[in-house]
């Protein structure tokens, strides 16, 4: 990400931004480039407005401009009430959506965003992937690292899994999971002392992949209520069961593993 | 300019995507207008505590001129005042005090905030993202150091003035003599302070550099009273080029050979400094 926001040589190989060299016109290609950092940079002891109007003299935006722009962002990210007080007491999603402004002042051609919901609740979260999937309607080129499938698959139109700084796999959300996933997952629940037991006969069931978890198996099928009538054809009873789509999370876990990566 | 890379392209696309129009990249203003940017930005901040950073950077000098220039100068004065250069002892510390508190001003400006930078408020972090680059960073955040250091000098030299310690038309010099003094001090400890991971080293800086360095620079007893061995190391230091020359000011005893050797010295620790700082900064902010 450091790369792409040409503030990190590239170690190996090719990287053209916007058309530049990100070592040779790194300034340039920034004044193109929005950040919304992981961490927030924001500047705490000073006010919403004076945040926003720091960042413009960077750009070298005069101050007339600036203040239109202001206005704007802030009416975009709903901080419009809180333009002139400090930054400290904000909470953590509008801090975020203050950063998402900040980002947005030079009229970025591409907004790189690291982890942008990291850490909120799920208002907070719906509010930004909402004023994020307005800027992508616009036309601003949003790339986005995440943690989160649901956030991918809600706001990525291409997505690359990486593990351990290697691509995984590459495609739309829908792609891949058709690639590296079944439709449906069924899961099942056992009582726990026949589980075990009951995983074994099941897998012999299908030709699909299937997992044991400490509290219940996830069984990957075309037609998870097809296969569910098969299990209890073999005469086994699940105290609990769930058929649902797949999801990237499936995917994700598919690829990369159960293992902590840390 | 065309790119094909799907990076610049602004819809879904899956493998190399259409060629997509780029606007061509910006001009990057040169020399050190983005260093200005940098600059004005502190000049924000500043807007907000500026009243109360005044007023402790003028009373800690005030005090050294109270307790030392005619508290202890009262005592010095009876025995004579030869070792002086024939003036009251106020009148010989009064331009050290300004050179001092140009010094410490430099120093404390250029470590607690630059580490800040990094570590607390991350202004550096956030302005990396824009179009500064490390040595934009490095050289507003300079600008604004002699800004404060020459605000304060100047409310010095008032003082100064209006105590009537002043001896010579020379003394309209001493602000820039106090400027450049701060900033040769400025220059390479902001270039080291961006390197810190921790911030216990600074506390060695003022503990075993700026305090020794304000005693014993020729400050508040001429160096001719150190022991023979000792001098030639105080005439080594910064500091004492500072106060040499700004006494000289002050009191009119200006050689026009040993003023071009102090302002020698100290643009020389300042040109070093913005040389080293320039490397230092980029290597932290770009990693």
């Amino acid at each position: 990400m450091r790369m792409l926001g040409c503030v990190s040589p590239p170690t190996q190989g090719d990287l053209t931004i916007l058309g530049g060299d990100p070592v040779r016109d790194g300034a340039a290609i920034r004044a193109r480039l929005g950040v919304v950092p992981q961490e927030d940079t924001l500047d705490n002891e000073l006010t919403v407005r004076e945040n926003l109007l720091v960042y413009g003299r960077y750009f070298g935006l005069n101050r007339k401009l600036i203040a239109e722009r202001t206005d704007e962002l802030l009416d975009f990210v709903q901080l419009t009430e809180r333009a002139d007080d400090q930054v400290d007491p904000l909470s953590g999603g509008m801090k975020r959506r203050l950063t998402i402004a900040r980002s947005l002042i030079n009229s970025p051609d591409i907004l790189i965003l690291d982890e942008p919901t990291t850490g909120l609740d799920p208002q907070a979260r719906h509010v930004v992937w909402d004023r994020l999937f307005r800027l992508k309607q616009r036309g601003v080129t949003l790339i986005l690292t995440t943690h989160y499938m649901d956030e991918a698959e809600q706001l990525c139109d291409r997505l690359v899994v990486m593990d351990h700084g290697e691509i995984a796999a590459e495609g739309t959300p829908r792609e891949l999971i058709a690639r590296y996933s079944t439709p449906e997952v069924l899961e099942l629940r056992f009582p726990p002392d026949v589980q075990e037991a009951a995983f074994e006969k099941i897998k012999s069931l299908t030709s699909e992949r299937s997992e044991l978890t400490a509290d219940r198996m996830l069984l990957y099928a075309a037609d998870g209520d097809e296969l569910l009538a098969r299990v209890r054809a073999a005469g086994l009873e699940p105290v609990g069961e769930f058929v649902r789509r797949s999801t990237l999370e499936d995917v994700f876990l598919q690829l990369t593993g159960r293992t902590l990566v840390d | 300019m065309t790119s094909t890379h799907s990076l610049a392209n602004g819809t879904a696309s899956d493998g190399p995507g259409p060629a997509v129009t780029v606007r061509p990249l910006p001009a990057v203003p040169g020399g050190w207008e983005l260093a200005v940017r940098a600059f004005r930005c502190w000049l924000v901040m500043y807007r907000r505590t500026w009243r109360s950073s005044v007023w402790s950077s003028v009373l800690g000098p005030l005090f050294y001129l109270g307790a030392m220039g005619y508290g202890l100068g009262s005592l010095v004065d009876r025995n004579g005042t030869a070792a002086l250069g024939g003036v009251p002892y106020v009148v010989f510390v009064a331009p050290a005090v300004l050179v001092v508190q140009a010094m410490n001003t430099a120093i404390s400006n250029a470590m607690f905030p630059v580490f800040g930078g990094i570590h607390w408020n991350k202004i550096y972090v956030a302005a990396r993202a824009t179009m500064l680059r490390p040595a934009d960073i490095y050289r507003g955040h300079l600008l604004f150091i002699a800004l404060r250091i020459a605000m304060n000098s100047a409310c010095f030299v008032v003082i100064m003035a209006a105590f009537g310690l002043i001896k010579s038309v020379w003394a309209v010099a001493l602000l820039p003599a106090s400027v450049l003094l701060g900033f040769a001090f400025a220059a390479p400890v902001a270039a080291w302070a961006v390197t810190l991971r921790t911030q216990t080293p600074m506390n060695y800086v003022v503990r075993f550099g700026s305090i020794p360095l304000m005693l014993f620079s020729g400050t508040f007893f001429p160096v001719s009273s150190l022991p023979g061995w000792l001098r030639p190391l105080a005439y080594a230091t910064p500091l004492w080029h500072g106060v040499a020359l700004c006494r000289a000011l002050s009191t009119g005893t200006v050689d026009a050979g040993a003023a071009a050797i102090h302002v020698g010295y100290l643009v020389v620790m300042a040109a070093i400094g913005l040389w080293w700082g320039s490397r230092t900064y980029y290597r932290r902010l770009y990693v």
